[in-house]
């Protein structure tokens, strides 16, 4: 009898630790995947080309710059829109929203988090950019702003449900210690509450920025895809070009092996690099903070 | 109990086993798989239905992707019947000579590429020159072409699209080789037919071009004349049958090799005046 439960215990425990291990294994697996595909472009196509301004590949113009400037202008643009409204939800349903707000807000919130991105990019392309057209006297809706709003939309409710499940980890006798020494909600909500759920909040913040530079169908509708090099403010207000909707809009008609295939997956390994870029980052920000709270609780 | 109900599941699987065996027994149906061009792909497909009607023993199963995708697919055996809106490159013959495939080229209809702008847009004739000027960004306000003071929002189907390469070739660059003239970086690339005709309707600073059999009538079709001093003409079956109209192609369909059989059953099919009719219907412009 023993012995068996033993064996259970070992077997269980294995599986447990090889799902574990999957993990590393399939993105390892990914990155070679990545790189092996990939690196082979910057042999195909002249570098000069790959580090050119024009993006046309059935001429073998393969300037990576417009793309890349493209997905970071409409991410950036959803940062700017889903960090302050994704943290402020959070903070509304988990410090000061009553109970029964909370427990609507909180599914419905979820279930905007799980809109299929197409019907979200039929929104865009039907009421969002004949008004932003007409609101910003534009000469075409179809820019990177209205990919900014939209993925946005998608990032807000990963933000929210990360972070206020971070708030709300948060001992409530910090808020007590809080009012306690007369501070008021909102110096309780800023100056303790927050800092204390800071890595969860983070964590929320990276994910759902993770998700809008991932994003592609929508960004594929609504922003008019010219690959224009965006350097200036008002870029944000002008068509562009991200580097998922065109691995998505071209990988359907390559040639295997052609040059053109290996730029679409050079253009994959430098979004796996940005997203990897964007974990670490974030990673070893909670690891400070983590170790700056240890020093002030020891 | 338990064994009523074992003997009522071995009951059902024999069933269903008969079931199963009875549909392999009857007539085989041959299957033809047509893939390629999305400016074909409506008519492919009203094509396919109307043969199946009358001849049931034949399956037509036919799918889009643009004609890159078709070609490519009749050169590693996934289809048998490849339609285009271009004639085959130089690269995927060589391709198709390397796998043993031999393409053969059959006109099936003619396809007009309408430029088409906003209901609103005073503008209603532009030559093919003043056309290569706006879509290469040499012309950017409406004013310089006779309309309003606004900006021009230029609108293309995606690089990958054979009507993009079509009209690359027939106005940015008018039907010369050596031309190496661009579409302006600022050209919006869309996705489908569907996001120009969304964007041209609602926007009046718009330029768009797409085969005719997509365009609604709600938007306005520009005349196009070759040179400037030659009629401008609007597209129509006539004008495009007799050559007038500037912005014109033949369709294809391409088979590996000689068609047999139910393929050639089927391309002879199709150019009976039955099933040129379809294509008046649908737009497009029959070859007789």
């Amino acid at each position: 009898m023993e012995k068996s439960l033993h064996w259970r215990e070992f077997i269980i425990t294995q599986i447990i630790k090889l799902s574990g291990y999957s993990a590393i294994v399939f993105v390892a697996l990914i990155l070679l995947f990545l790189l092996n595909e990939g690196l082979p472009a910057l042999g195909k196509a002249d570098l000069s080309s790959l580090f050119g301004t024009r993006w046309y590949p059935i001429e073998n113009y393969f300037g990576i710059l417009p793309l890349v400037s493209g997905s970071l202008v409409v991410t950036f643009g959803a940062a700017l829109i889903a960090v302050p409204l994704g943290i402020g939800t959070a903070v509304y349903i988990a410090e000061i929203a009553p109970r029964w707000v909370r427990e609507i807000l909180k599914p419905l919130v979820e279930l905007l988090g799980g809109l299929p991105s197409v019907v979200l990019g039929f929104l865009g392309i039907l009421v969002v950019s004949p008004y932003l057209r007409l609101f910003l006297n534009l000469p075409t809706g179809l820019t990177a702003f209205t990919g900014s709003l939209l993925l946005g939309g998608i990032a807000v409710p990963t933000i929210v449900s990360v972070a206020e499940d971070a708030l709300d980890a948060v001992p409530r006798s910090y808020r007590e210690g809080a009012w306690a020494l007369g501070a008021t909600q909102w110096q309780t909500i800023w100056r303790v509450t927050l800092p204390a759920a800071k890595s969860g909040v983070l964590t929320g913040v990276m994910l759902g920025i993770g998700r809008a530079i991932g994003e592609t169908m929508t960004v594929m509708m609504v922003t008019g895809n010219a690959p224009v090099l965006a350097f200036k403010l008002g870029s944000l207000f002008a068509p562009a070009r991200t580097m998922t909707a065109t691995i998505a809009a071209e990988m359907g008609e390559v040639a295997n092996g052609s040059a053109h295939y290996h730029v679409l997956f050079l253009i994959g390994i430098i979004l796996f690099l940005i997203s990897l870029l964007v974990n670490v980052l974030a990673s070893s920000v909670i690891f400070r903070a983590r170790r700056r709270a240890e020093r002030i609780l020891s | 109990m338990k064994s009523i109900r074992r003997a009522f599941i071995f009951f059902l699987t024999f069933a269903l086993l008969a079931c199963s065996s009875a549909d392999a027994s009857a007539p085989p149906a041959q299957t033809i798989e047509n893939k390629g061009s999305d400016t074909l792909v409506n008519l492919a497909l009203a094509w396919a239905e109307k043969y199946q009607e009358e001849r049931p023993d034949t399956r037509i199963s036919v799918t889009g992707g643009g004609t890159g995708t078709g070609i490519a697919a009749l050169i590693n055996g996934s289809a048998d019947l490849a339609s285009a809106s271009r004639k085959i490159s130089a690269e995927e013959l060589e391709e198709a000579q390397i796998k043993g495939v031999a393409p053969l080229e059959h006109i099936v209809a003619r396809d007009a590429i309408a430029v088409i702008v906003n209901p609103n847009n005073p503008v209603s004739q532009l030559t093919l020159r003043q056309l290569a000027d706006i879509y290469s960004g040499k012309i950017v306000n409406w004013n310089e072409v006779g309309g309003e003071d606004r900006p021009i929002v230029k609108l293309s189907r995606e690089t990958n699209s054979g009507t993009h390469l079509y009209f690359l070739e027939t106005v940015l660059r008018l039907g010369d080789k050596n031309n190496k003239t661009f579409f302006s970086p600022d050209t919006l690339l869309l996705p489908s037919s569907e996001g120009i005709v969304a964007e041209t309707r609602q926007n009046p600073n718009a330029i768009g071009y797409d085969g005719l059999g997509y365009v609604p009538s709600d938007l306005k079709v520009i005349a196009v004349a070759k040179e400037e001093g030659d009629a401008y003409v609007l597209p129509s079956i006539a004008t495009v049958n007799d050559q007038t109209y500037p912005i014109a192609r033949d369709l294809f369909m391409y088979t590996n090799g000689e068609p047999t059989g139910n393929l050639q059953a089927y391309l002879e099919w199709i150019l009976s005046p039955e099933a040129q009719a379809l294509v008046a219907e649908l737009g497009f412009v029959p070859i007789k």
